[in-house]
């Protein structure tokens, strides 16, 4: 194995961190690009509210059917709702809300700056004195940051419902006993950290995206390898957050009841 | 009027790939240059590193007290307004129409109310003959107005220097001596630095004050045009005629059997040198020479039929 296939990837990451790192800094340099933060939080939201709902309705179900079947063979058929509550407000929301904002909001923005990178609209922009990373790529990391916070609602809200609709109708569950035990195990915290954990992967999604699609090349091709690549770590990199910040939630807040 | 880039020791590899080392010119201010030079010479490297877009590994570029080779980002950013680009595809702004591309630099740098907007926008679109077109998508028009819009642009903002990237590629002969005029017309009248990078030899002969060759990573040759299309230099000689036979081959250099095997052919005659392109208005240009002035001063005898007026314009041709 040579040096360099050891140095390319931490060359890679150091950049990718450092892409970071500028657009941190370029957050706070005025004027903020209102309009384009709007216009791209609509856009984001386009393209993803529609299959995050039908993802959650399906990722509820399955949390219903595997924790329902496990609980009855417990003999706690009351705590079926409890428990579907805390899969999806805990994992499922946050999981979901990944796999969309990476696969369908990142895959958005990696070929939109692909596209402008290829067509050096970038570089023009750079020698009209703008900086792309102020102009373009801020207002996307809020834009996705803020609709990954409500996506992370819409899969909760739907995912429950869809756990109830499996429970009640299919398994023979009581509507009542499903409502009742609802906050047994979940608690308010629980809602807290998914909306963190959307916060985060938004924007870590967005940012992926953006220096994967400026740093396309090689012409047409090479935005597509853009959109490939800006996909695939960002769900490597998300799966990964997402079980760091789990760990860490679970050593600061104390399970109910515990 | 406009400013003077001094480029000293330039040198640019990318990895271990030498793109061109240690060019040394100095475009004169207010005058036109063009650089020449085959295909994957790097001209296009040359023009990005003059405005910041490519870190040079060494070397320094002067313009008005900066260098650009080495200034932070910030300065970069300051220096940058002194100059109009205009990209090979015209790298106008996709999502946006013609209009809202042309007045983007003055609604990002400038205070201006929009009725004065207007009014510049519709200045520049004329001068690139656009009116009417003000609305429509970059992606519904022709590569060529793309370029016109391009160029309206990059004059928004009444830049000192303008590099301008192949504004013929794509163009037919036609557009392209329209074009070439608009250039000259230009200059005469904003007085800016001009560079222009292009494969077209008549372009290459007729419009420019100074002529540089980039060949083989590194310049050739860069001066006064007569002094380039006088010379007896093959590789200057070979590309400003378009001729097979000299050091240039079809791969990015010729192989010593061939060049051992061409040594004893001599050189076709040079054509003779055409006069140079005028602002359309009969005014002279800004820092224009009398023909035949270069070959005079430096004693040499430029081919003969040089400088008449309604010359044949065939590149290559003999003379």
């Amino acid at each position: 194995m040579s040096v360099n296939t050891v140095t390319k990837p931490l060359a890679t990451t150091g950049r990718l961190f450092a892409f970071g790192l500028d657009v941190f800094f370029a957050l706070f340099r005025r004027p903020f690009q209102v309009r384009e933060f709007v216009q791209q939080a609509w856009f984001i939201a386009s393209v993803t509210i529609v299959p995050t709902a039908l993802v959650a309705i399906p990722f509820g179900a399955v949390i219903a059917l595997q924790v329902g079947g496990l609980i009855s063979q417990f003999g706690a058929q009351s705590f079926v709702g409890s428990a579907a509550v805390l899969a999806v407000i805990r994992e499922a929301g946050p999981i979901a809300t990944a796999l969309l904002i990476a696969g369908a909001g990142g895959s958005a923005i990696a070929a939109d700056l692909g596209a402008r990178k290829i067509r050096e609209e970038l570089d023009a922009m750079q020698v009209l004195g703008i900086d792309p990373i102020q102009r373009l790529v801020v207002p996307r990391v809020l834009a996705a940051m803020v609709v990954a916070v409500f996506l992370n609602g819409l899969v909760s809200v739907v995912g429950v419902m869809g756990g109830y609709f499996f429970n009640v109708v299919l398994q023979d569950g009581t509507p009542g006993a499903y409502l009742a035990s609802f906050t047994a195990l979940a608690q308010l915290p629980d809602l807290w950290q998914g909306m963190a954990k959307a916060l985060v992967f938004g924007m870590i999604a967005a940012i992926v995206a953006s220096y994967k699609g400026m740093n396309a090349g090689g012409g047409p091709k090479g935005v597509g390898d853009a959109v490939n690549e800006s996909v695939v770590i960002t769900f490597l990199l998300l799966f990964v957050v997402n079980f760091v910040m789990s760990a860490i939630y679970f050593q600061l807040v104390p399970p109910k009841g515990a | 009027m406009g400013v003077e880039v001094r480029v000293e020791g330039l040198t640019k590899s990318f990895g271990r790939q030498l793109i061109w080392g240690d060019v040394t010119l100095t475009l004169p201010a207010g005058e036109i240059s063009v650089m020449l030079g085959p295909s994957g010479t790097g001209k296009s490297v040359f023009l990005k590193t003059l405005i910041g877009l490519l870190k040079p590994d060494r070397g320094h570029i002067h313009i008005e007290g900066h260098d650009i080779a080495t200034c932070r980002e910030h300065e970069l950013y300051q220096v940058r307004r002194l100059f109009g680009v205009l990209f090979q595809d015209g790298a106008m702004f996709g999502s946006m129409n013609l209009y809202d591309n042309v007045a983007f630099p003055l609604r990002e740098h400038t205070k201006r109310s929009e009725s004065e907007i207007r009014r510049i926008v519709m200045e520049k679109m004329e001068m690139v003959g656009l009116i009417g077109a003000e609305r429509k998508l970059p992606g519904e028009i022709s590569g060529g107005m793309r370029k016109r819009a391009g160029l309206a642009r990059a004059l928004v903002l009444d830049p000192e220097i303008l590099l301008i990237d192949e504004p013929d590629s794509g163009l037919d002969p036609v557009r392209t001596a329209y074009i070439n005029q608009l250039f000259v017309d230009l200059n005469a009248q904003i007085e800016a630095t001009f560079l222009i990078v292009t494969h077209d030899i008549n372009t290459a002969r007729t419009l420019p004050d100074n002529i540089g060759l980039l060949y083989h990573r590194h310049l050739a040759m860069f001066g006064p045009r007569e002094m380039l299309l006088s010379s007896q230099e093959p590789v200057v000689a070979q590309f400003l005629n378009a001729q097979r036979v000299g050091p240039i081959g079809m791969s990015e250099e010729k192989d010593a059997d061939e060049l051992a095997a061409e040594s004893s052919v001599n050189m076709p005659p040079l054509p003779p040198i055409p006069p140079q392109l005028l602002p359309s208005d009969g005014r002279p240009r800004r820092t224009q020479q009398p023909a035949g002035d270069w070959c005079r001063r430096n004693g040499v005898t430029p081919p003969s039929g040089s400088f008449a007026d309604n010359m044949v314009m065939t590149p290559g041709a003999p003379a």
